[in-house]
């Protein structure tokens, strides 16, 4: 990939696009990056996306940011970060300077609320979307373990409400003792 | 003042796990309660505000008080330090896993979290689902106090985003146009 100054320029506008267009933080955000840096311009893989999304959630800050700052880091390091992250902060400051002479009336307004509600089922649509996409590609696969995980986060994401940051560090631990376990089973049948 | 608005900041962003819903309980502490920058009143609606406004929700709320505390100077610095603490943590981070993603415990760590991950996004989205269709309200069997439009918009998208690859942000801008034609008539 040929990095010059269209490189840089694409990639802070598609943050700033993403950015000034997504309503609802960081849930929302990262489907809408996955479509753009993975499906669109295919930059970054699926696998990567899913790995750089986790550290995303695992940091603390806003989720949007941290996405945003380590796809530009993997995609162009430092500099890339800088960039990245100035295209997420710049539209809410913008928009919110613009909003905040007037945000009574703003908050108020009934077209706003119209338009925010009709928003608001469209993006539930794309999230579900993304989601249904990357579930039947990991049930393709056939392995007990991560559908397992699939399964049970979502328990205690969605019905539990247990903090996130558990079901990441748990997920992680199953994970890692998974592979322990495989590795380990693998060595023992090859000395017999 | 300017300074003091940056480290609270900076506590914000360092202490917020689970992205900004989860970072409002500590703006409300640092803005209202310790520093009494903002009543309760004026906090309630930074956050109505965040929601409304698209970019992240944390960042919106950062913006918004510092543009109330302190102008466009004060937005500026409650967003950098907001921004800092994750910056340096999620950079350190990147590097480790750049630098140890090939070894076998870290790949099978990432094999873990993955799943995780797809489930965290279908949670959230699931909930978005049930506070569009519902608006808030309890959720009912039976479908009282369904909002049927929503429920439209919601299925007419998900089949087109299925079917075709379009842009989501169009079907974010169609969706806002349609509730914007469709519910004057029924609110």
């Amino acid at each position: 990939m040929k990095k010059d100054i269209k490189f840089y320029f694409k990639l802070f506008a598609a943050t700033f696009y993403l950015s000034a267009f997504t309503f609802g933080g960081g849930f929302v955000m990262i489907p809408l990056m996955r479509k753009k840096f993975v499906d669109q311009y295919k930059w970054i893989d699926e696998k990567e996306m899913l790995d750089l999304t986790a550290i995303a959630q695992a940091s603390p800050g806003a989720i949007a940011v941290n996405a945003a700052i380590l796809v530009g880091y993997r995609l162009a390091g430092f500099l890339g970060a800088m960039i990245t992250i100035l295209g997420t902060v710049l539209p809410p400051l913008l928009i919110l300077s613009v909003i905040s002479t007037a945000y009574t009336a703003f908050r108020d307004s009934l077209i706003v609320r119209y338009v925010l509600r009709g928003m608001q089922a469209g993006v539930a649509a794309v999230i579900i979307d993304v989601v249904v996409t990357m579930g039947i590609d990991l049930i393709k696969e056939r392995k007990v373990v991560p559908i397992m995980v699939m399964l049970s986060s979502f328990i205690a994401a969605f019905f539990v409400h247990i903090n996130v940051i558990f079901v990441i560090l748990a997920s992680g631990m199953i994970g890692g003792m998974a592979m322990y376990y495989s590795k380990h089973i693998k060595k023992s049948g090859e000395g017999k | 003042m300017y300074l003091k608005l940056f480290w609270s900041f900076i506590q914000i962003g360092l202490f917020s796990f689970g992205g900004g819903y989860a970072a409002m309980p500590l703006i409300q502490n640092q803005v209202v309660d310790l520093n009494g920058w903002l009543t309760m009143s004026e906090f309630a609606d930074v956050i109505t505000i965040s929601q409304m406004t698209p970019g992240p929700i944390g960042i919106n709320a950062a913006t918004f008080v510092g543009i109330r505390i302190g102008g466009i100077q004060g937005a500026i610095v409650a967003t950098i330090g907001c921004v800092l603490p994750s910056c340096v943590i999620v950079l350190s981070l990147a590097y480790i896993y750049y630098k140890y993603k090939g070894l076998d415990t870290v790949q099978g760590i990432l094999n873990g979290l993955r799943p995780a991950v797809i489930a965290m996004i279908g949670s959230a989205g699931l909930a978005l689902m049930i506070l569009a269709f519902w608006n808030g309200k309890a959720v009912t069997i039976t479908g009282d106090g369904i909002d049927y439009v929503a429920v439209s918009i919601f299925i007419i998208a998900f089949v087109i985003l299925r079917k075709w690859k379009v842009n989501p942000i169009h079907i974010m801008v169609v969706a806002g146009l349609i509730g914007l034609c469709s519910y004057p008539f029924i609110l």
